[in-house]
């Protein structure tokens, strides 16, 4: 492999570097102290010219021998940078903005087969159909309206802020502390480290009938299989926030580490309360972190699926028979993508645009908000 | 010299200097419903009146540190609290994985197993087929890796030491990439794999295993984290492999990658737990039960008892803790690695 490159770059040289591979006549006595003392090692940097010099020869000692511009060979080797973006480029069109374009598409395509490839043509029914407006072999589709957007947005607005504040709290206070703080950090970073689907199941035989959950509380409580919809909303978000936790932490630990202690020694100089020191210095220096981590948190929770499958082993609080009540956006995705191949792309714009207004919200506020 | 430590102090010397009629009278005394507040003749117009606090530096100095104490071991409750909550999962696991049926269903919940039921992990062991699906991860998550790695340090180095025409343009691109959910692209990937054979009745062991693993053979976030880490290599080195007649390719391997074999490390680690976790796709594109990776076969098994009846909640929690060790031994191993690995994404503002 090395000497296909390097056979290449030569061929290439030869073709187009021709006139700085040329060997340059040099007078010896013009040579600056510098480049004499460099002399001795064959080599020395042009600076006025940007040129790596190499001498061919100890003994003609004036003959030299340049490499080019040092900016100028890979200005020109531009082909070679292609080459080793070439797979990354291939499998990122084949995987990635291929599918994107091909997903809206379907989205448009009336009965699309994604067997045969075969559709009825172009049609908006597909968006109809998932928000009930249109009928289809006579009913209406209501699982998306009816539990997939809320489900979806109960998630995204009860987990996102509880998980973040949550986080900064445990952050602050792991930052505050001497002893013991590399073991709470591990510890706090454990379920990062986990299988979703079965962790999911642990928190499913916590929260069962005759679970610990129901023991501690004297409860008879029916929160998994069988459970009303919005009682089987509180395992889940409690799951979610739990699994969500360790990543938020670990980015504002980071992140509080990273401010410069200066600003506490002249907060404490000036007096400041602890509170208002939390309030001017340490919140505002760490916006950064927290627009990265709301950003990728809302993106993420509109995103559930493992966490309900894991469970509920299916889309309702009675698996996979019954009505999927706990069904999210992407379950819904998931769920129709053989079946209701349209619907399924549908939905996934639908998603699309959603975290798109969502991310551009936060960039937005966070221009006018947060400084860098 | 008495040192004047209190307020009170410094106001006891100051009503020598007022004048006889300004002084406190006998009526004031009398009226005074604040006794504990020393009043100071500050100018003819003004009085002040101060609090007797009897604070002294010292006294300040004790309540403050105590309230640090209270504040400090506050805090410690809270997180202690906290990680108590977020190890609870793990110990419950663990510990109905010991149990009998009746104990885990009984109304009285214990905190320890009365009977140690090792019985469950050997049952677990017999119906759930652990090494086929070990093997499955096992061999998606090394190839996954393979790949990626590869793909990502070559674009890593494109965009860090090589210069293109519109290379900014495409790593904006990139970047870009990483906004749009990945649910846009599973319907086509699917439909892509299913148009390479890849999928369908008569799937081969080798068609799941390029379904599972080609898609996933790049990394935008991987890319970017491997070029930030290509950047602060200085440029020197480059020059002086220049200089030495290296060519870009084995500058690439014999400087650039053993300098950033940490993050190489952390993103191997990262990679593999993600095959380990992977659920929706392997799901989705292997269609029998043994092609399927561990997430799913965990899922997917019944673990019932003898009568088919209900679940047995044993033998689920001894085959999510066979499941979740690997996960953890990796962590107790490489937690430097893998810390640093996700926590390098926060750093970057």
């Amino acid at each position: 492999m090395n000497e296909i490159f390097n056979f290449f770059k030569r061929l290439f040289h030869r073709k187009k570097n021709k006139s700085e591979n040329q060997l340059v006549e040099c007078d010896p006595t013009v040579l600056t102290e510098e480049q004499v003392a460099l002399d001795a090692v064959g080599v020395y940097y042009n600076q006025q010219e940007n040129t790596i010099v190499r001498l061919v020869s100890r003994k003609r000692a004036t003959k030299e021998f340049r490499v080019g511009g040092v900016d100028d060979v890979v200005a020109k080797n531009n082909w070679k940078a292609w080459l080793y973006l070439a797979p990354v480029i291939i499998l990122l069109v084949i995987f990635l903005i291929y599918p994107l374009i091909n997903t809206i598409v379907i989205s448009f395509l009336e009965n699309y087969n994604y067997a045969t490839g075969h559709s009825d043509g172009f049609t908006f029914k597909n968006y109809g159909i998932i928000f009930g407006l249109t009928e289809y072999n006579g009913a209406t589709e209501q699982y998306f309206v009816q539990y997939a957007i809320p489900n979806t947005f109960i998630i995204v607005f009860v987990t996102v802020p509880i998980a973040t504040i949550l986080a900064l709290l445990i952050a602050v206070a792991l930052n505050s502390i001497r002893w013991f703080q590399r073991t709470l950090q591990t510890i706090f970073f454990l379920p990062y480290v986990t299988n979703t689907i079965a962790v999911g199941m642990v928190f499913s035989v916590i929260f069962a009938d005759n679970g610990i959950i129901n023991y501690i509380f004297g409860s008879s409580t029916v929160w998994i299989y069988g459970a009303d919809r919005w009682v089987a909303m509180i395992p889940l978000c409690i799951y979610i926030i739990w699994s969500a936790l360790p990543f938020k932490i670990l980015i504002f630990l980071s992140g509080l580490q990273g401010i410069d202690k200066q600003y506490y020694q002249a907060a404490k100089l000036d007096a400041a309360s602890s509170s208002k020191t939390l309030w001017k210095i340490t919140m505002p220096l760490l916006g950064p972190q927290i627009m990265y981590i709301l950003v990728t948190s809302f993106m993420g929770a509109f995103k559930e699926y493992s966490t309900v499958v894991a469970m509920f082993n299916g889309p309702g609080t009675l698996g996979t028979a019954g009505e999927p009540n706990m069904e999210t956006i992407v379950y819904y995705i998931y769920d129709n993508l053989s079946s209701q191949t349209g619907w399924a792309a549908a939905a996934a714009v639908f998603l699309f645009v959603i975290i798109l207004v969502f991310t551009v919200i936060e960039f937005w506020v966070s221009n006018r908000r947060i400084y860098y | 010299m008495a040192k004047a430590k209190t307020i009170d102090d410094i106001a006891e010397k100051l009503p020598d200097e007022l004048p006889e009629s300004e002084q406190e009278s006998e009526e004031d005394k009398k009226y005074n419903i604040y006794p504990d507040f020393k009043k100071i003749q500050v100018n003819p117009n003004l009085t002040l009146s101060i609090r007797q606090s009897g604070r002294t530096v010292e006294s300040i100095r004790a309540s403050e540190r105590v309230s640090k104490i209270v504040f400090t071991v506050l805090i410690y409750i809270f997180l202690v609290f906290m990680a108590l909550l977020v190890i609870f999962p793990f110990y419950w696991m663990i510990i109905t994985s010991f149990k009998q049926r009746t104990e885990i269903i009984s109304s009285t919940q214990t905190f320890f197993p009365s009977i140690v039921m090792w019985s469950n992990y050997v049952y677990v062991f017999q119906v759930f087929d652990f090494g086929t699906y070990m093997l499955n991860t096992i061999v998606v998550a090394v190839f996954d890796t393979a790949g990626t790695l590869i793909t990502t340090i070559l674009a890593a180095f494109a965009f860090s030491r090589l210069r293109f025409k519109g290379r900014e343009a495409v790593f904006m691109i990139f970047l870009m990439t990483m906004m749009i959910p990945g649910e846009m692209m599973v319907i086509s990937n699917y439909i892509t794999v299913a148009s390479f054979g890849w999928i369908g009745e008569d799937q081969t062991l080798m068609e799941a295993y390029l379904a599972m693993i080609i898609p996933f053979w790049i990394s935008v976030y991987y890319i970017y984290l491997l070029r930030q880490n290509f950047k602060q290599i200085p440029n020197e080195l480059y020059l002086a492999a220049k200089v030495d007649g290296k060519s870009d390719w084995s500058f690439l391997w014999k400087v650039m990658v053993p300098l950033a074999a940490p993050t190489l490390i952390s993103i191997c680690i990262l990679k593999f737990m993600g095959s380990w976790n992977s659920y929706v796709w392997p799901n989705l594109v292997a269609n029998r039960s043994e092609y399927q990776l561990i997430s799913n076969g965990l899922r997917s098994s019944a673990f019932v008892d003898i009568d088919g009846g209900q679940t047995e909640y044993g033998y689920q929690m001894a085959a999510t803790v066979c499941v979740t060790i690997p996960l953890f031994l990796l962590f107790i191993f490489f937690r430097k690695y893998i810390m640093r690995g996700v926590g390098r994404a926060g750093i970057k503002g």
